[in-house]
C-alpha cells in the first residue's frame, strides 16, 4: 500500500547498492536509461513498477484506466521521441494486444519497453498463461531477466534494442523475479535529449497499403534480430563441467546454479528470436543437454524444431511454478512432486463492506456473475455467492449473456468493483442499455483498487502521485450510459440494500446499484467488538456464515470473537436471531 | 563479514502479521553487514488473511531467491499452524520458532510488536551486528521506536535457559 507522494521524491545522488525487488529494479534501470513516460494499470506482480517510478520526479508516470490505454499512451510518447515504458501483469497484456500487434508494424521512434509479469503458480491471478508466446505471435524481441540485478541491466539493454531495431521490446518477468529482492548495484541517470517527432504516414498510419509494406519491414527486422541474438551477451554460455549442460531462461537459471553448480549453462536473456547457432554449438559441447523452463514448452518446442536431442521436462512441470528442489527430478526425467501442503485461503478482511453485500446476495439466493477484485473472495463458502469470474469487466457482460440464455430467470445480478467498472465494465453497461437488456448491475464502490494494494483510480479524484484531479462521478456516468435507475446505497446497510434489490429485481428496467463504503484498509476505524452472551447462544452458527476472520467456533462448541481482529462492524450481530450477540455501545 | 556459507531464513505466518516487514528488516541488516542478499515473497491475494511466506538468504554469494526444501537454517513462524507446514523446509539441525510462540504472551508482547520480538530472538543466532539491527528497526518503524527497541532487546537478551526450556 505504497503511497508515492507520502514518501519523499528520490534525489538523483544514489547510494551504491540497494536491496531492490525485480519491479523496483526495472523502475531503477528504466530511470537510469532516461525513461520519460510510463503508464500502467495495477496488476500483481507488476504493480510496484509504477509505484517505484512515481518516486522519480523526472518520469511522467500514470495509472491509466486500463492496459490498452496505458500501452497507447506509452506508444504515443515513444513516437513523440521520449523513451517510454508500459507495465502490466500477464492478463493485462491481453487487454493491450490490439495496439501491441500493430505497433510491431509501425515501430517506434524513441525506445518503448513493454514489461509484462507472468504468475506461474497463480499466486494472485485468474490464469497461468505463458506470455513468452506473445513475442512469437507479435514478432517482437523478448528479454528475460533472472533476478533484480539483471532486471535493471536488461531494461537498459531493452531500450537500446528498441531504438536500434525500431521496435517495441517485451521484457518478461515472473513472480519470483518481480517479487524477489537482491542487493543491486545502481547507477546514475543518463541525460538523453528527445528524438525529433516526424510525421511519416507510411510508417505510422496503418491503412492496408502501408501495413502491407510494414509487414515486410517486420519480417526483415526479425532476420536482423536473429543475427543480433547470436552476438548479444544477453545470451550467455557458461562452460563448466561438460557432462551436463542446461539451456534455460529467467529464474530457472538461478535454480540450476543452486542445485547443479558444476554444470554448464546456456542462459538465454534475449530469448526471442532464438540464437539457433549458439544453441547448436552449445549442444555439441555437452554430453547431456537438458532444457529447463517454467510453464509452456516454449524453448523445448523450438529446440525440437532444430532437430536437437535433449532431455525435456516431464509434462507435469508445465503446470505451476518451478522450485529449486525440482531440478534433480527434472534431470532424472521424473514427474513434478506434489505440493507439500495447501496454502491457507485468503478471506475478506474483517470490517470489509463487500462482506455485507455478499451476505445479502446470499440471503436472496441470487445467481451472481462476478468479476475480479477482493470481492471475488465472495465465491468461497460459506458466502459462496459469486458464481462466475472470468476476466475484468465480464461481470456485466456475462450477466447479459446468461440472461439471454435464461430469459425467464430474473434472479441473476452482475457484480463488479469500482476500479474494474472503469477498467472495462462501462462498455458492458452501455451494451446492455443499447441491446435493451433489463437487469440489476451492482458496483461495489470501495473508493480504491483494493486487491492490488489500494491504488487510486479516476473515481477517487487522485492520481498515481496522489495529486488531485477531476473526480469521475460513477452515478452520473451510469445515468449517462442510459441506466434507468441508478441508486447509491451504503454498502453496510444490509436492510436497505436487501429491500432495494428486491424492488429492483421485480422491475423490468436496467438498474445500477452503487453499493458504497470505503475499503477498511483505507479507513481502519474500529468500534468495540460485540458482547457475546453464551447462555443465549443456540449454536446455530448463522453468525459464521458471513466468513469473517474475527469470529469462529470455539472449543466449547459455541462461538468466539477475536477481539484483536474484530472491527465492530456488527454484521454478525445482525445474523443472530437469539440476541446472543449484543452490539457494544460507543 | 564472517559467515562463509549461505544462511537461510524462512519467515511465515498469516497476512497482516508483519511477516514481510520482518523479512525486509533481516534482509537490510544482512545487506548493511556486507553480504550478498536474496529475498523472496509473494504479494497480492494472499495478503488478505491467507498464508504469507518470505525467504531471506545471505552469504558471500547466493543464487536462488527461494530456499530449497530441507535447507532452511531457521523457520521463523508467527503462527503455529503455518509454522508446522514448513517443517520439511527446515535443515536437520535448523531452529524452528514454533516452540517460541508462547513467549509472546508470557512476555506480554502486543501483537504488532511480535515481529520485532522475533527478530530479537533471531538476532542471537546470526553474525549480524546489534547496531545494524537497531538502526534498521528505527528506519522501518519511525513511530513507536522506543517500544520496538524494547521488544527487540527483550528477544535478543532473553535468558538462554528460557529459550532452551521452550525449544
Ligand atoms: C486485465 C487485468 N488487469 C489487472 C488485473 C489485476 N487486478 C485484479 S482485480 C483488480 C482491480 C480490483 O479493483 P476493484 O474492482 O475496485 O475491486 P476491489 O479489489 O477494490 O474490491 C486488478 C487491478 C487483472 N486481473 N486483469
Amino acid at each position: 500500500m505504497l503511497n508515492a507522494a507520502a514518501l519523499n521524491m528520490k534525489t538523483t545522488t544514489a547510494p551504491q547498492r540497494e536491496l531492490l525487488s525485480g519491479d523496483e529494479a526495472v523502475a531503477r534501470g528504466a530511470w537510469e536509461a532516461g525513461l520519460k513516460v510510463a503508464a500502467s494499470y495495477p496488476g500483481t506482480p507488476a504493480t510496484e513498477i509504477l509505484e517505484a517510478l512515481a518516486l522519480y520526479s523526472e518520469v511522467d508516470a500514470q495509472w491509466s484506466v486500463n492496459e490498452k490505454v496505458a500501452f497507447e499512451v506509452a506508444y504515443g510518447a515513444a513516437l513523440g521521441g521520449a523513451r517510454s515504458l508500459m507495465a502490466c501483469k500477464h492478463v493485462g497484456l491481453n487487454v493491450a494486444m490490439d495496439p501491441l500487434m500493430t505497433a510491431a508494424y509501425t515501430g517506434i521512434n524513441a525506445g518503448l519497453v513493454v514489461v509484462v509479469a507472468d504468475d506461474p503458480g497463480l499466486h494472485s491471478s485468474q490464469n497461468e498463461q505463458d506470455t513468452r508466446w506473445v513475442s512469437r505471435y507479435a514478432k517482437l524481441p523478448l528479454v528475460e531477466p533472472a533476478d533484480p540485478a539483471e532486471a535493471r541491466e536488461y531494461v537498459q539493454a531493452a531500450f537500446e534494442i528498441s531504438e536500434q531495431f525500431d521496435t517495441p521490446v517485451l521484457l518478461r518477468l515472473t513472480t519470483r523475479v518481480a517479487h524477489s529482492k537482491q542487493d543491486v548495484a545502481v547507477g546514475e541517470r543518463a541525460v538523453r535529449p528527445n528524438r525529433p517527432f516526424q510525421r511519416d504516414a507510411a510508417k505510422y498510419v496503418m491503412v492496408p497499403a502501408h501495413a502491407a509494406a510494414r509487414h515486410r519491414a517486420v519480417e526483415d527486422r526479425l532476420v536482423r534480430l536473429r543475427a543480433f541474438a547470436e552476438k548479444t551477451p544477453l545470451n550467455r554460455v557458461e562452460l563448466r563441467d561438460r557432462a551436463l549442460g542446461f539451456v534455460t531462461a529467467g529464474v530457472a537459471y538461478l535454480y540450476i546454479r543452486e542445485t547443479f553448480p558444476e554444470a554448464s549453462v546456456l542462459k538465454l536473456g534475449f530469448s526471442y528470436p532464438f540464437c539457433d547457432q549458439k544453441i547448436r554449438d552449445f549442444a555439441r559441447l555437452v554430453n547431456e543437454l537438458v532444457v529447463v523452463e517454467e510453464l509452456d514448452p516454449f524453448l523445448e518446442d523450438h529446440l525440437r524444431g532444430l532437430g536437437l536431442t535433449f532431455k525435456a521436462r516431464h509434462p507435469s512441470f508445465q503446470l505451476g511454478e518451478l522450485r529449486p528442489e525440482h531440478l534433480p527430478a527434472i534431470v532424472r526425467g521424473e514427474a513434478k512432486p506434489a505440493k507439500p501442503f495447501p496454502a491457507r485461503r485468503p478471506v475478506l478482511c474483517s470490517g470489509c463492506a463487500h462482506r455485507a453485500v455478499f451476505s445479502v446476495l446470499r440471503d436472496l439466493q441470487l445467481t451472481v456473475t462476478g468479476d475480479i477484485g477482493c470481492y471475488t473472495l465472495g465465491a468461497a463458502p460459506p458466502l459462496a455467492s459469486v458464481h462466475t469470474c472470468l476476466c475484468m469487466g465480464a461481470g456485466f457482460t456475462v450477466h447479459e449473456g446468461l440472461r439471454r440464455a435464461l430469459p425467464g430467470d430474473r434472479r441473476i445480478v452482475g457484480v463488479m468493483g469500482d476500479s474494474t467498472f472503469i477498467h472495462s465494465g462501462i462498455t458492458g453497461l452501455i451494451n446492455a442499455v443499447y441491446n435493451r437488456m433489463p437487469g440489476v448491475l451492482l458496483i461495489l464502490d470501495n473508493a480504491t483498487t483494493a486487491m492490488t494494494g489500494a491504488q487510486p483510480h479516476p473515481a477517487t479524484g487522485r492520481t498515481l502521485r496522489d495529486e488531485p484531479t477531476r473526480t469521475l462521478v460513477l452515478e452520473d456516468l451510469c445515468r449517462a450510459c442510459g441506466a434507468e435507475h441508478v441508486d447509491v446505497v451504503d454498502a453496510k446497510d444490509t436492510a436497505a440494500l436487501k429491500q432495494l434489490l428486491q424492488q429492483r429485481l421485480e422491475e423490468r428496467a436496467l438498474t445500477v446499484i452503487i453499493a458504497r463504503s470505503p475499503c477498511w484498509q483505507l479507513v481502519r476505524t474500529k468500534a468495540g467488538a460485540p458482547e457475546f452472551k453464551p447462555e443465549l447462544c443456540q449454536a446455530c452458527y448463522e453468525c459464521l456464515e458471513i466468513d469473517c476472520p474475527a469470529i469462529s467456533k470455539s472449543e466449547d462448541g459455541l462461538i468466539k470473537i477475536d477481539i484483536a481482529r474484530c472491527t465492530g462492524c456488527n454484521l454478525c450481530v445482525e445474523r443472530c436471531a437469539y440476541e446472543a450477540l449484543i452490539p457494544r455501545r460507543a | 563479514m564472517s559467515e562463509q556459507r549461505v544462511v537461510n531464513i524462512l519467515f511465515c505466518g498469516v497476512g497482516g502479521q508483519g511477516v514481510l516487514k520482518a523479512a525486509e528488516i533481516a534482509g537490510l541488516v544482512a545487506l548493511r553487514a556486507g553480504y550478498a542478499v536474496r529475498k523472496s515473497e509473494v504479494h497480492g491475494m494472499s495478503q488478505r488473511g491467507g498464508s504469507v511466506e518470505s525467504h531471506v538468504r545471505f552469504g558471500p554469494a547466493v543464487h536462488s531467491p527461494l530456499i530449497p526444501e530441507g535447507a532452511a537454517d531457521f523457520v521463523v513462524c508467527f503462527d503455529a499452524a503455518e509454522g508446522a507446514k514448513y517443517r520439511h523446509m527446515l535443515k536437520k539441525d535448523g531452529v524452528h520458532f514454533g516452540p517460541f510462540l508462547p513467549l509472546v504472551r508470557q512476555q506480554g508482547i502486543e501483537p504488532r510488536y511480535e515481529n520485532t520480538f522475533f527478530l530479537g530472538l533471531l538476532s542471537r543466532y546470526l553474525p549480524l551486528p546489534r547496531d545494524a539491527w537497531l538502526h534498521a528497526l528505527e528506519q522501518a518503524f519511525p513511530r513507536a521506536q522506543a517500544e520496538n527497541r524494547r521488544c527487540f532487546l527483550l528477544g535478543a537478551e532473553m535468558d538462554a535457559g528460557r529459550l532452551k526450556a521452550e525449544g
